[in-house]
This record gives structure tokens, C-alpha cells and sequence, in this order.
């Protein structure tokens, strides 16, 4: 069976130069990347920024040539055959404002179907239709330099599915949106692969519910490297055995966590600062565990504010698997 | 894999090239026409090329003392007037990419789309062909009715006119091709570039005096210029007796320039399409296409 997506030991290193004088640095953004997407599969890159999602994503849209390795999109070689992968894909990137401002949102997108060879008839009905889903079509003849980001967001939305490619790429699709707006997205998408399952999508988020709510597989990308893929249940399966511990505490009082996470049994440990405290995410091995915890906390007059034990989320896979979480990772923080 | 689309792009070649110029023309021109307000829009169109041409008329009158009836003049002012073209078709070509990439950040999206690139920039180009053509119009309607410049439409080479401005047209939107390969692999300074190429072949082109002012060792740079034969081409066909008073071209028949011309065109055309595809490639490895510097 043909994969819709496939990659083989798949690399891309970037080479970096400030100025003429500097000398040239390289950054390597993806290494041995294999990936197989099955036609069908609604597929998330979940994983920082920098984590070499948006590089993947380049590389199997033709817009970049990969350093080592191959890549193939609904069976075509994204460096040998662009052409055939162009006529079967579409991508739609968050966080920008991309578009011609000056056109109405039915004029941007209609250009755009006519790119893709959509007779105008067809191209117009389409575009109606997916805007009256999106709730855009009352600003269907509003220019769009006069849309909020988030409507913007919408009307690029609209030009990805528009083309009713076999592929779809969205690049952290809900950046920006409020919350609202992002529900209503993720709606929109799980109804359009729906609609017809042998559409495939191919998503990348740093937002763990959205991967958790969209995604049948998820790959896990941290410095260019996929650390785990598997089913969003499956991934957290692998925690099953740990027992998971929100607390938020008084300050800290100079406390070192250090000394919890030496204790025997605690096998990650994160930080979040609050107003007027700290939030604490421990995974333990068991819940006997916690006893020693609390009483490290409170010989160093650290208050408990609130206890709560939950379920394995995508991010404490994360963690598990990178040692940090995404926010520390993204922060750039070493330390706890 | 099975495909349950309800459309397909074709894979055609001459219908991707079609829809990828036709779209993109009429792109170009929503956005080179959509001035909100038509007062700037009349002064980049109409005011900028006559002033431009004003400039160089005084220029003309103060060195010569008036000498308006000489053929230098004529040579002078249909030169600098047709010129006009170059910068709009060449830049108009290239600068698709820099708008695209830099301020509407779209660029990524049509080289995602299934559309041949060259022809989506060649058919950017065409509205500011068009509103090129409207302003070297108005420099030569001005320079007939208010300085005399000897244009009569019943001397004109009308057949001569056409084919050399549409076979101009057509070269300089290849070589607009070129700066716009090379504009894809830089993503500073670029904004300089095409009103740096247009001047640079200013000088060496026959645009504004005859190659033999030239010093000898510079003079091969304007012969191995398609847009030197070009504009011998025009004069010929608008001002053919003017054109004899200068020795550049004089041997040459209006059907071998038109040769050379033609030929000319096509040697650049591939070219410019082996340079294109050769900038794009390494544009691609390099992660160009899409690169946003805000420079």
C-alpha cells in the first residue's frame, strides 16, 4: 500500500551566517526522520517551537530540499516529482496575516481555486458552502485587510480545504485564535476528514489537546528528532504505570526541588510559577510516594494550597520523554 | 491510494501554464489598478514619466542651447520614453516575488499551488506593461504636441512598430525572469535591484545617446544587449530618417535587426528559464522561497 505520507531517515541542516564575517554555524532541524501516514489518518507533529515541525512540513510541501533522506507525498518524491505532490496537496500556516489584502475574502479565494484549475461555478458554490461553515460568509465580500486576525485565520482555513486536496498540511493551524474561534476550527477539520476518510491531514500543534482531540497518531518531535509516535492513547498508556500529582504550594522558601526529585520514586518533576506560589507536577511511581514528598515540603515550611491526582495527558508524555515540558522546553530553561 | 476528490488539477502543461498566467494577470492587475486613491495613481502613471522626460528636456536645452530641431533630440526623447518599458516589465516580472514574499507572504502558497512559476510572474507583469504603455504613451503624446517632435502617423511603420514592441515586450519580461531568479536567492537589498539593473543597461543600451559616445572597449556591452536593437528597432519604425542620422546600427536592414532582435529573445528566453529554474533549486535548499527578512 502506497502511504500517503512516508519518510525515510529524512534531514535538513540549515547553515547560519549573521554577517560576511562570522563564520558559518549549522543547525541541524530534522535528523533521521521516519515517518509513515497511512491514507485516512488525521496525523499530529506535536512538539516545541524550533522543534523542526515547520522544516518536516517545507519538506513535504516542495517549498524545501531536504539535506539526507527521502520523502514521498501520496506516493510522488517531494524533490523528483513537486509537480505531482502539488496537484494532490494544500497547506494553510497560523499565525500570519498572510493574503491579499486588498481583495475581498470570495476574490482571495476564488484566485486561489483558479490556481488549481476549479472552474469558477464550482470554485464559488465551494467557497459559500465552507464559508457558511466557518461562520465567514456575511464578510464574504469584505476586503481582507479589514478582518481580525482571527476571521483572517478563518478565510486561510477556508483556501486550504478549498482545493479538497489528498493531503492537507496545517501548520499550528490555531495560533492566534481565541479559544472560541480554535474550537470552531478543530470542529470544521474533524468534520471534513469525516466527511470522506481516505483524506489525510497532517497537523502540527504545540497544543497537547488539540493533538489529543484531533489526532489518530501523534509523533512527538523535539530537536529535530521523533521521540515517540503512536496513538495519543497508546502514548499515554506508556504512563499508566505512574501516578500523576498536581500541587500547588506557598513559595518555595529558597527550597531546592532537587531535593524532591532525588527522592526514590519520583520520576519527573516541573515547575510552573503562580501568583503567590508555584504549581508542581510530579510523576510518581506510586501513590505511596507522595507521603515523602509532602513532608520534604513541609520541613521547609512549604504550604499545600491544592492537591489533585489525574490522568496522563499528552504533556506529561512529553515530559516523560524529554525531561522538561514543552513550556520549559520553549523557554529555554535547563533547570527546574 | 484510492482518491475520492471531487476535483483533480489538471496535469496539462500548457493548461497549468494558461490558468497560472491568466490568474496571475488578473491578480496584477487588481493590485496595480486598486489605488485607494486615484490622485496618487495618476501621478505614478501620468506625472512621474513626464517629469522624468521634462528633466531630461531641459537637461537637452541648456547644453545645446535649444537645438530642438537636430535628431539628437528625437533620438534623445523616443529613447528615454520607450525605456519606460524596461523598468516596468522587468521589475514589474521580478518584483511579483518581493511583494509576494515580503508583504503579502503568499509567496509559499503559490509555490505549494500546481502552477508553472514563470508564468504566474510573467503574468503579474502585464499590468504594469499596461500601465507602462500608458505612460510612455502620454511622454510621446507630450513631446509631439509641445516640443515637436517630427511623429506623423502616416509615416510611421505601423507593422515594423507592432511586431518590435510586442517581441520587446516579450524579451524584457524574460530578462524581468532572470531578476526575479536572482531576487528569490536574496532576501536583503533586493528592493534596489531591478532600478539598479534598469539604470545600469541605461547607460549602455543607445536609451539616450548612440553607442559610439561610448569609449570603444565598452561599447560590445551594448551590442550583446537585445534592448540596444530594440530601441534602434522602435526609432526605425516611428522616426526612420532620424534613426539613419546614426551610425550604431546603419548597416543592418530593418529585417536583419528584427533577426538579431528575435533571435536575441529567444537565446535569453531559454535562458532566462535554465537561470529561473537553476535560482529556484538553490533558493529551495537554501529555504528562500518563503524567507520574510523585513528588511
Amino acid at each position: 500500500m502506497d502511504f500517503a505520507i512516508q519518510t525515510e531517515n529524512l534531514g535538513r541542516i540549515y547553515k547560519l551566517r549573521s554577517t560576511k564575517k562570522q563564520e558559518t554555524r549549522t543547525l541541524e532541524a530534522l535528523k533521521d526522520v521516519n515517518l509513515q501516514v497511512n491514507p485516512g489518518e488525521v496525523f499530529g507533529l506535536l512538539g516545541p517551537n524550533g522543534a523542526g515541525k515547520t522544516t518536516l512540513i517545507k519538506i513535504l510541501t516542495t517549498l524545501l530540499a531536504p539535506t539526507n533522506g527521502y520523502a514521498r507525498v501520496s506516493g510522488f518524491d517531494v524533490l523528483k516529482d513537486p509537480e505531482q505532490v502539488r496537484r494532490r496537496i494544500n497547506m494553510v500556516s497560523g499565525g500570519e496575516s498572510s493574503g491579499y489584502g486588498l481583495l475581498t475574502v470570495r476574490e482571495n479565494l476564488w484566485m486561489f481555486a483558479q490556481f488549481y484549475g476549479i472552474p469558477s461555478k464550482v470554485a464559488n458554490e465551494r467557497i459559500k458552502t465552507l464559508l457558511e461553515r466557518v461562520g465567514l460568509v456575511d464578510r464574504m465580500n469584505t476586503k481582507s485587510s479589514e478582518l481580525s486576525t482571527g476571521l483572517r485565520q478563518k478565510m486561510n482555513i477556508v483556501r486550504g480545504f478549498l482545493t479538497d486536496p489528498d493531503v492537507l498540511f496545517l501548520d499550528e493551524p490555531t495560533l492566534g485564535l481565541d479559544v472560541g474561534a480554535s474550537r470552531e476550527v478543530r470542529t470544521f477539520i474533524r468534520q471534513w476528514v469525516e466527511n470522506d476518510p481516505s483524506r489525510t491531514l497532517l497537523l502540527t500543534t504545540h497544543y497537547m489537546v488539540e493533538a489529543d482531540e484531533l489526532c489518530d497518531r501523534v509523533a512527538i518531535i523535539n530537536k529535530g528528532q521523533v521521540l515517540a509516535c503512536d496513538t495519543p492513547a497508546q502514548l499515554k498508556h506508556r504512563l499508566q504505570k505512574d501516578v500523576i500529582f498536581k500541587l500547588d504550594v506557598s513559595p518555595l522558601n529558597g527550597m531546592d526541588l532537587h531535593e524532591l526529585e532525588d527522592l526514590r520514586g519520583v520520576n519527573n518533576l516541573t515547575r510552573t510559577q503562580l501568583e503567590g506560589g508555584t504549581r508542581l507536577q510530579l510523576l510518581l511511581e506510586d501513590d505511596s510516594i507522595l507521603g515523602a514528598v509532602v513532608n520534604k515540603l513541609t520541613s521547609h515550611n512549604v504550604q499545600i494550597q491544592n492537591l489533585e491526582k489525574r490522568e496522563p495527558t499528552l504533556e506529561d508524555v512529553f515530559v516523560d520523554l524529554v525531561g522538561r515540558s514543552m513550556e520549559e522546553v520553549e523557554s529555554g530553561s535547563n533547570a527546574h | 491510494m484510492q482518491n475520492a476528490r471531487t476535483f483533480t488539477p489538471s496535469a496539462d502543461k500548457s493548461a497549468i501554464l494558461w490558468r497560472s498566467f491568466r490568474t496571475a494577470t488578473w491578480l496584477g492587475w487588481q493590485i496595480e489598478s486598486n489605488w485607494a486613491d486615484p490622485f496618487l495613481f495618476a501621478v505614478y502613471s501620468f506625472v512621474k514619466p513626464l517629469a522624468s522626460a521634462g528633466i531630461l528636456v531641459i537637461m537637452y536645452s541648456v547644453i545645446t542651447g535649444g537645438a530642438f530641431d537636430e535628431p539628437i533630440f528625437p533620438y534623445i526623447y523616443l529613447g528615454n520614453a520607450f525605456y519606460i518599458y524596461v523598468g516596468a516589465v522587468m521589475n514589474g516580472v521580478s518584483w511579483a516575488v518581493i511583494d509576494d514574499r515580503e508583504h503579502y507572504k503568499t509567496l509559499k502558497y503559490m509555490y505549494v499551488a500546481p502552477i508553472t512559476v514563470p508564468g504566474y510572474l510573467l503574468g503579474r507583469g502585464v499590468a504594469r506593461m499596461l500601465i507602462g504603455t500608458i505612460s510612455v504613451a502620454i511622454t510621446v503624446l507630450f513631446g509631439v504636441i509641445f516640443l515637436n517632435l517630427p511623429l506623423s502617423i502616416t509615416t510611421i511603420n505601423w507593422p515594423l512598430f507592432f511586431v518590435t514592441l510586442i517581441i520587446g515586450v516579450i524579451m524584457l519580461a524574460l530578462l524581468g525572469l532572470i531578476l526575479a531568479g536572482i531576487t528569490l536567492m536574496i532576501a536583503n537589498h533586493v528592493w534596489f535591484l531591478g532600478e539598479a539593473v534598469a539604470g545600469a543597461l541605461y547607460v549602455f543600451s543607445g536609451a539616450i545617446f548612440p553607442l559610439e559616445v561610448l569609449p570603444a572597449w565598452i561599447r560590445p556591452v551594448g551590442f550583446v544587449m537585445p534592448i540596444t536593437y530594440w530601441l534602434e528597432l522602435i526609432r526605425r519604425a516611428l522616426v526612420g530618417n532620424i534613426a539613419a542620422a546614426f551610425p550604431t546600427l546603419a548597416q543592418l536592414s530593418d529585417l536583419q535587426l528584427l533577426g538579431i532582435l528575435s533571435g536575441m529573445t529567444l537565446v535569453f528566453g531559454i535562458g532566462a528559464l535554465v537561470i529561473f529554474r537553476w535560482c529556484e533549486n538553490w533558493a529551495r535548499e537554501r529555504g528562500m522561497i518563503d524567507m520574510v527578512s523585513n528588511y
